[in-house]
């Protein structure tokens, strides 16, 4: 059983939400620490509804650097998912083979989620660029947690997410998660697909 | 799509098991398999490089074995696991993946015989020195921590003495000092007591013991809150570039699941001690009935604890379940119903000799070294399973010569009692039992 992309049935799955589903606990210096949050994201189910809508995801910030979390996961969408994956970066010409435009206006088309690899400072601009094309969802990195920019980013019409993992979101709901032990919170009697 | 929480119950029969893919068997399918067909050349290179979630080998990924290790995880109430080949390479992994050559550690000295070889000869032989606390007071652990102490180790209920951690107040003590609280929950168990909620941050469990039920298997899990800040000073690793993986840092591609993804692609790659298929599958099944199981052990240690601090033959229950006990205030912080589990020892009058006897005069309880098991289980500590120790390390570890530990099963509790009732009778005659090698 390897993992092609299996688009995960959402009504026939339940996802369990008690603590023991969500990884909230997050070590990282850049993030405001978990006391001190207030700005709320979506549950496990609904970020596994805005992965489960998309078809295009636009990686701005992306990096042609192995080591860095950005090449991580283009890499794992690139093989692991059906996605059609944008790379973003004035500074690059091609990463992984694929083309790299300098913004998101250059895109051929609007991508479903915009996720974001810059320091929080540069992420309000990215919200704008990504409002003015008509992108329904900002997703922010792991690592990077900052109440403004999420607020800022919902008041231009945006839905975020922030703090998380693209890869590790898709992976918790497609096997990927568990295959590496980890609790993914989902529960089922379904036959897997 | 429904926002639901399951209960404990229901996580123990489906946490990590969704029917098969290939054949929507029900029941956990054991992959019994080495290794693994890639789909390609650059599927390949993606699972070395740890871009993409895959199985390479069983050493580090199998699928039954991962099932198991969702469960337990979920039953914990963790962000995943590791399972090993036994409780003590689950220990030895998680150990040396926060400890190095020069560091220190901070170690209940009321342990398993086996944990206390293992950081007091062979750890130490690797260059890490345990200090063992002789104290149940987190302040004793503060007074000891240096800047080389990389973390505190201890038993939820220790093992053979039944003596309950001060979880909340170690976790304090260890988190102001920036280290991490590992707690070996063997003889709690999820279903009694979770750790991780008490802020622990990494639990042990010797699989092998109640989580397997039946005294089949020999496993081990690691399970991570996920929550822990690994400092740069104290844990260097997390945040030094991995050539193994094209540079990767663990903190910096992982971040709060760096301490599992490291575990198992470093700890776990390079000691080996994979946990097998078919065991995996045995533990898993096992949990299914954990709740209901454990329920009946509590039960029934309940009536035996209390039956045994009745009789004139005995000097003292270390149950704390006991209103008598000393930490009878704890077992009800930590215990639903103050149940602190069903593994504990007494004493009992006429020391070793005495205690000799008991054990040879018992036709139920089997005499063997374990514990956990549905079946009740009785040993003397001083003559095995801590026959390791020195004289002074016994008296610190909680046993006397005279201490027997019982762990009581899913018996009729009036069948456990009357064995135990005429083993003691026998014990207080004083001479060896004949019946042993009429049996
Ligand atoms: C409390 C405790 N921890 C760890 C272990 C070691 O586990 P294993 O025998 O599975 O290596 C044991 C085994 O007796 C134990 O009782």
């Amino acid at each position: 059983m390897t993992e092609q992309s299996l688009p995960l049935a959402a009504a026939t799955r339940q996802i369990s939400l008690n603590g023991a589903s969500g990884p909230s606990g997050v070590a990282c210096t850049v993030a405001t620490p978990e006391s001190e949050r207030r700005w709320q994201g979506p549950d496990a189910a609904e970020r596994n509804g805005i992965l489960e809508k998309a078809r295009s995801i636009a990686i701005v910030g992306a990096s042609a650097n192995p080591s860095r979390a950005s090449y991580f996961v283009a890499t794992y969408l690139l093989q692991s998912t059906n996605y059609t994956v944008y790379f973003i970066n004035p500074k690059e010409s091609e990463i992984l083979g694929h083309p790299v435009y300098k913004d998101l206006a250059s895109l051929p088309e609007v991508p479903d989620i915009v996720d974001v690899f810059r320091r929080s400072s540069a992420i309000k601009s990215v919200a704008d660029d990504a409002a003015a094309v008509g992108a329904p969802v900002l997703w922010i990195q792991l690592g990077i947690w900052d109440d403004d920019v999420a607020e800022y980013s919902e008041s231009l019409g945006l839905e975020v997410v922030m703090d998380r993992c693209i890869k590790i979101e898709h992976a918790r709901f497609h096997q990927g998660l568990h295959l590496f032990g980890f609790n993914t919170g989902v529960i089922s009697s379904r036959r897997a697909r | 799509m429904d926002k639901q929480t399951f209960d404990f119950a229901t996580r123990a029969v489906h946490a990590g098991l969704i029917p098969d893919k290939a054949t929507g068997a029900r029941a956990l399918p054991i992959y019994e398999s080495a290794a693994y067909v890639f789909d390609n050349s650059d599927d390949a290179a993606a699972r070395f490089a740890l871009r993409k979630y895959g199985e390479i080998y069983s050493r580090i990924v199998n699928p039954t074995v991962a099932a198991l290790e969702e469960r337990v995880a979920s039953l914990e109430g963790g962000l995943g696991a590791v399972a090993t080949a036994s409780g003590l390479s689950a220990q030895f992994i998680t150990f040396i993946a926060l400890a190095s050559q020069g560091d220190e550690v901070l170690a209940s000295s009321e342990l398993y015989g086996g944990s206390i070889t293992q950081l007091d000869i062979t750890l130490r032989r690797l260059g890490i020195d345990t200090k063992f606390i002789d104290s149940d007071d987190p302040q004793d652990y503060a007074a000891a921590i240096t800047e080389r102490t990389r973390f505190i180790f201890v038993e939820a209920v220790a093992n053979p003495s039944g003596h309950i951690a001060d979880i909340e107040g170690l976790a304090a003590v260890a988190h102001a000092a920036g280290i991490p609280l590992v707690v070996d929950s063997t003889v709690a168990t999820p279903y009694l007591l979770r750790p991780i909620e008490h802020g622990a941050d990494i639990v042990v469990h010797s699989a092998t013991k109640f989580l397997s039920g039946s005294g089949t298997v020999l496993g081990g899990v690691v399970v991570d809150s996920g929550t822990f800040h690994w400092g740069q000073e104290r844990f260097p690793e997390f945040f030094k570039p991995v050539a193994a993986y094209n540079n990767l840092t663990w903190s910096g591609n992982f971040n709060e699941y760096s301490f599992l993804t490291r575990l198992r692609a470093e700890q776990l790659r390079d000691v080996g001690p994979a946990l097998s298929a078919h065991s995996a599958f045995l533990i898993a099944q096992g949990i299914e009935t954990l709740p209901l199981r454990v329920q009946r052990q509590v039960e029934n240690t309940r009536e035996i604890a209390e039956w045994l601090e009745q009789h004139p033959q005995v000097e003292s229950v270390n149950w704390a379940g006991l209103e008598t006990h000393a930490q009878h205030d704890r077992a009800l912080k930590y215990f639903p119903n103050a149940n602190s589990g069903s593994v504990f020892s007494f004493t009992i009058k006429g020391g070793r000799a005495a205690g000799k006897i008991f054990i040879d005069s018992l036709n139920l309880l089997s005499h063997v070294a374990n514990i956990g098991d549905v079946k009740s289980l009785a040993i003397h500590p001083a003559s095995t399973t801590h026959a390791q120790l020195s004289a002074e390390q016994l008296r610190e570890a909680g046993i006397e010569e005279g201490t027997i530990r019982l762990s009581i099963g899913i018996e009729s509790a009036k069948d456990l009692i009357a064995d135990i009732a005429q083993a003691l009778e026998t014990s207080t005659q004083g001479d060896a039992p004949h019946s042993v090698e009429q049996r």
